[in-house]
Formats: C-alpha cells, structure tokens, sequence
C-alpha cells in the first residue's frame, strides 16, 4: 500500500458517474434551499440531466476506460457496467414518473430527488465495489436514502408504515452482513473480495473452512434480505404496498438489481471455492421463495401487494440463476434482471398513474372495464403482464428460457421442474388482471382515469418497446450480459 | 499496575453490560451502557489508542447516550416497568446462541493474534494515534472515508424531510 496515495485521472474517470451523481444531488439540496416555496418545480429534469450524464460517464468508462479504481476497491468491469447502467436507466425512468406524481400530490420537492440521485450512487458503487467495507457502505448509502423515500409523504399513514418497517427491519438484517464482514475479515485479515477468495481457496491459510462457511451464512442473511428472498421476504409486500408508488417502482427495480450484483460477486469472486456448501441453501431459498410469492399473489387484492408478491416470485427465479453457479447463469441473471425492471418499470407506471391524488385506486377490481375507456392503457399493460409471465415474444420468456436452461445445463433438474410448475401458477394472477380489464364492466374508477401524465407515457411506451424488442431480438442484450458474466474467480 | 487496571476495567466492562441487560428500567439500562463505553474508552487507553479512546468518550459515552436518555425521557418510557414478554423462541434460543457468539470471537481471536505477541504490551499500539489513523484514512482508506460522507448527508438531509413541518 502506498504511503501517500494519490488518485489518478484513470481513477476520476472510472468514478465520474459516482461523482457526477454526488454533485447533482448536493446541488439539489442547495437548490432547495435557496428556492422559495413557489418556485420549487424544475428540480426533476436537473435530476434527470445529471442521471443521463453519469449514463454517459459509466458508458464511456465501461468502454474504454475499465480496470480497478481506488487501489481495487472498486472494479470497473464489464460486470460492473452492466449494473451501473442498468440502475441508471430504472432512476432516470423513476424520476420520470416520480415528476408527474409529485405534482399531482402537491409535494414536487428538490429532496426526493436528490435522495433518488444518492442511492443511485450507493448503487453503482455496489455494481462496482471489490472489497467489502466499499459493499457494506453502498449497501447503507442505497438503503437508507431507499428508507426515506418510503417514507417521503410524512403525513400518509401507509407511508409512514411502510418506513419504519423497512427501516427496523433493514437495519437488523445489515447487521447480519457486518458481522460477516467482521469475521470474514478475522479469518483472513483482508477485506479485499479477490484476496479473500484466494485465501479460502488455500488450504494452508484457512483452516477452519466451517468458520468460512458461518461467514458466507451471515452475509446471505444480509444479502437475501435485500433482495427479498425467502425467509426473509416478509417485509417486502407491506413496504411495497405502502410507499409511494414510483418509489416501489424504483426499489423493486434499482436497488434489487444492486444487491443481486454485489450478491454474485461476492458469492463468486469471494466464496466460489465453497460453492458446493452454499448452494443447497442457495437453491431451498430460490424454490422457498418462487412459492412464497407466487402462491401469496394468488389471493391478493391490491394491486401493488400483487407485484409486492410477484417481485419476490422474480427474485425466486434470478436465484435459481445463482443456483446454477456457472457463467451461463450468471448471464442469465443479467438478462432477467434487466428485462424485469423494463416490465416492473412499465407496470407500476400505470399503477403511478391509475391511482389518482392520495392512491385512492390500487385494488385489482378498480382496472375493471379499462380496455373500453383507455385502450392503449389497457394493451400495454397487457403486455408487462404478459412478460410477467413469460409468454413467447415478450423479454420474459427469454429470461425465463435462460434461466432455466442455464439450470438444466447446471443439472438443477427438480429445481428447474418446479420453477416451471411455479411459473404456471404465476399466469392465474397475471391474467387475472387481464381479464378484469377486458371483460368487467368498466366502473367509476375506469370512468374517472386521467390520460397518462407525459413523464408516464414516456415509461410506458419505451418499457413496452424494450420488453417487444428484447422478445423478438434477445441477443441485442444477451450478447452484453454474456460478455459481463465474467467475474474472477 | 496496568494489568490490575485492565482486570479493573474489563471487570467493570463486564459487569455493566450485565446489568444493563438485567435491568427493567430504560433509565438504569442506559446508565449502565454508559458504564460499558466508559471503561472500554479506559482500556484503549491502556492500550495507547489513545484517539479511539477519545473517540469512545465523546462519540458514545457524549453523544449518542445523551441521544438514548433524550429519547427515553421524551418517550417516557421509564415512567413504569411493565413485565416482560418474552417469546419462546427468544428465552431457549438466546442464551445458547449467546455463549456461541462469545466463543467464535473468542475463537476468531485467539487466531488473528499472532503466537509470538500473546502478551499484549500496554500503550504500545502501533497505529493508534490521531496521526497514524489519519494517515489511514487518507491513503489506504480514502474512498470509504469520502463515500462514508454522502452516507452522513443522506442521514441529515433524511432528517430534514422527515422531520418538515406538516404540509
């Protein structure tokens, strides 16, 4: 380690998305501050600016610019591009929608988006962190902006809910992984992922791999939390239900996919040595969890307890990806995470939008009889809900297929068996929606429902696009996340 | 003498943190959780880590216990102890997993420190002046030290929203 270390250009430019983030964010509070009560509007396209410009910045560092970046804390991989993209592309979608719904609740303040920018910057750091302390801090940065924002509408009683409960139970579940941390780092004196995997690896330095093992058992704890895997998925539909609706499009979409990638890479370049003791439990939680979600979505009558439920039957399915522990299933991780924030994003911007002022529409029966007043409306969500499924020429099918293919060639057979018995009781709650829409009569909810604000549309159609694109052509993107599947072993 | 003060300390470290699980009253808790950060913040000393020593002082046995009694009070929830209900689970599963907890760090330990150093050499820490963790922080450890301060501004600028008068 050097005694005076000083960053190079190399190590701005890797960083520059982080960097920029920081700045627009800083900049909003200020903003805030110095604007008065009248004149707060216009905050969201500066943060939308600043989400495309570190768009820019993370491409043109994933292009030509990649390597390690602060003394490897960080690594700017094709693994890492692929995740720092991915989240800015759900944030510049969320503060889309995030515009036209604050607007409508008389609440268009420069915070919320500076606090979407921060946990944008927990989360590329976390597609990009190669050491622990850098894992556990971006972790904490994306969580703790993502309490807040649950909790944003303080006089809203389910927001309030919503907060608390995730925040206790976030906090507790962090714990799980810093004790990990701690021990991991006893074991070997490093926090570094490439060294500890090299390490666990030898038998001479490590010889107590059980203690290894209790390690990598506190830091699933942690992680599966996160990306609300079974057992520990109960918090998600009541927080999903309760926050506000783009902020449940955001967090099922951005900071899932965050905690997936530093899950893999920690599960990969650090423990793949004791692969055979973590994926059993890898694979109980990935069945556990299809089947805590999508039996739960069966009888649920709210719309975002729906999704809440089908987000935990998708995080079922990117484990039996994990499960796998091959490079094919880590592409096929890749491509279902991005394919299901274009479906989350699409599905809950409609919910953004039917809810109305105070989401006073979020039940199923509400859509009733929506195809016959906004036709449009109606057949592209449809078409979410139809790649919620997984029906050929939608991206899900694809994610789905790789998926389970990645599984078989794994030679996870039952597990592969059940995931798809389970993606056949998923099509009843999907459907279920479709047919309310088309063959109900249309009630006063229907009757009532505004146009789609323009930040909305937008939403729709360009996730729609995507979702149609990816189903046709699915090597536009399976090319890229089979490219970023390497990660060192 | 300074492994008499260690036995002192540690002896008292020990015995708050027991009464403050033991006790039923926040208040008392809380007093002794002040006992535990302070003899601890005496054992760094003795040790020469002298600025975590004061960190330990000012940071915790300051700050955030005057934070925890504030909280208390304003709650008030010392006004009376009501009986505790504790599940199944929590009263079987607790202690066992207790005494493991304590005998994996032990046992972490025990590993970590080298054989030839066992006996620990008091106000001999190598790196624990204000310079050295300095130096630390601004080389090795920059990139967590800055990122750690967007976590603190999230933390300040999450206050701020939530605490904003009612619209």
């Amino acid at each position: 380690m050097p005694a005076n270390f000083i960053p190079t250009t190399a190590d701005y430019l890797r960083t520059l998305p982080e960097i920029i983030l920081i700045v627009a964010g800083t900049l909003l509070m200020l903003l805030e501050g110095l604007a008065g009560e009248r004149n707060r509007k216009g905050t969201g396209p500066i943060a939308l600016v600043a989400i495309l410009a570190a768009f820019g910045a993370a491409f043109l560092a994933g292009l030509d610019n990649r390597g390690p970046a602060f003394q490897n804390f960080l690594i700017i991989d094709d693994f890492a591009t692929f995740f720092r993209l991915l989240v800015l592309v759900v944030g510049a979608f969320s503060v889309l929608c995030s515009m036209s719904y604050f607007e409508r609740e008389n609440n268009d303040t420069g915070e919320y988006y500076a606090l979407i920018l921060f946990s944008l910057v927990g989360q590329c750091l976390l597609a990009s962190s190669n050491e622990l302390i850098m894992v556990f801090i971006g972790l904490e940065i994306s969580s703790i902006a993502t309490y807040i924002l649950c909790g944003f509408q303080r006089d809203d009683r389910r927001n309030n809910e919503s907060a608390i409960k995730y925040f206790l139970l976030g906090s507790f579940a962090t714990t799980f992984l810093l004790y990990g941390v701690a021990w991991i780092y006893g074991m070997t004196g490093t926090t570094k992922l490439d060294e500890i995997g090299k390490l666990v690896a030898d038998p001479r330095a490590i010889d107590t791999p059980w203690m290894v093992a209790a390690c990598c058992a506190l830091m699933f704890v942690g992680f599966a939390f996160k990306v609300s895997a079974a057992p520990l998925q109960s918090w998600t539909p009541d927080v999903y239900q309760g926050a506000p609706a783009p902020v449940t499009m955001f967090m099922s979409a951005g900071p899932k996919a965050a905690a997936f990638a530093v899950f893999l890479r920690v599960f990969t370049t650090g423990f793949s040595t004791l692969g055979e003791s973590w994926m059993p439990v890898v694979w109980i939680s990935a069945l556990l969890t299809m089947i805590v979600g999508n039996f739960a979505a069966l009888t649920q009558s709210n719309i975002k307890r729906l999704l809440a439920y089908s987000s935990i039957a998708h995080a079922g399915y990117v484990l039996v990806a994990i499960a796998a522990r091959s490079e094919i299933g880590t592409a096929a991780a890749l491509f279902y995470l991005a394919s299901y924030a274009f479906m989350n994003l699409g599905a809950f911007a409609i919910v953004t939008q039917f809810s109305r002022a105070k989401e006073r529409y979020v039940l199923v029966e509400d859509l009733a009889g929506l195809s016959q007043r906004q036709p449009v409306t109606a057949a592209l969500f449809t078409v979410f809900l139809l790649s919620l499924i997984g029906v050929p020429l939608t991206s899900g099918f694809f994610g789905k297929f790789y998926i389970f293919k990645a599984a078989i060639d794994s030679k996870l057979f039952w597990l592969t068996v059940l995931g798809l018995l389970n993606s056949a009781v998923a099509a009843y709650y999907y459907l279920r929606i479709i047919v309310v829409m088309y063959f109900h009569e249309p009630g006063q909810s229907a009757d009532t429902a505004p146009a789609p604000a323009p930040g909305i549309s937008i939403t729709m159609w360009a996730s729609a696009v995507m979702i149609v694109v990816l189903g046709v052509y699915p090597g536009l993107l399976l090319r890229f996340a089979t490219i970023s599947s390497f990660l060192p072993k | 003498m300074d492994t008499l003060l260690f036995a002192l300390f540690a002896g008292i470290a020990i015995l708050s943190a027991v009464v403050m699980i033991m006790q039923r009253h926040p208040v008392s808790s809380a007093l002794a959780l002040v006992g535990v950060m302070g003899s601890l913040a005496i054992l760094y000393l003795l040790l020469g880590a002298t600025f975590i020593a004061a960190a330990q002082l000012i940071v915790y046995a300051g700050a955030i216990m005057v934070l925890f009694l504030f909280v208390i009070m304003l709650l008030n929830a010392g006004a009376e102890p009501k009986p505790l209900r504790q599940s199944f689970l929590a009263r079987a599963l607790g202690f066992p997993l207790g005494i493991a907890l304590i005998a994996i760090l032990g046992f972490l330990i025990q590993r970590t420190v080298p054989p030839d150093s066992v006996v620990v050499r008091f106000a001999d820490a190598k790196a624990g002046s204000p310079q050295d963790i300095g130096r630390a922080l601004f080389t090795q450890y920059l990139l967590p030290f800055e990122v750690t301060s967007v976590l603190v501004l999230i933390a300040i600028l999450g206050a701020v929203v939530l605490a904003r008068k009612e619209t």
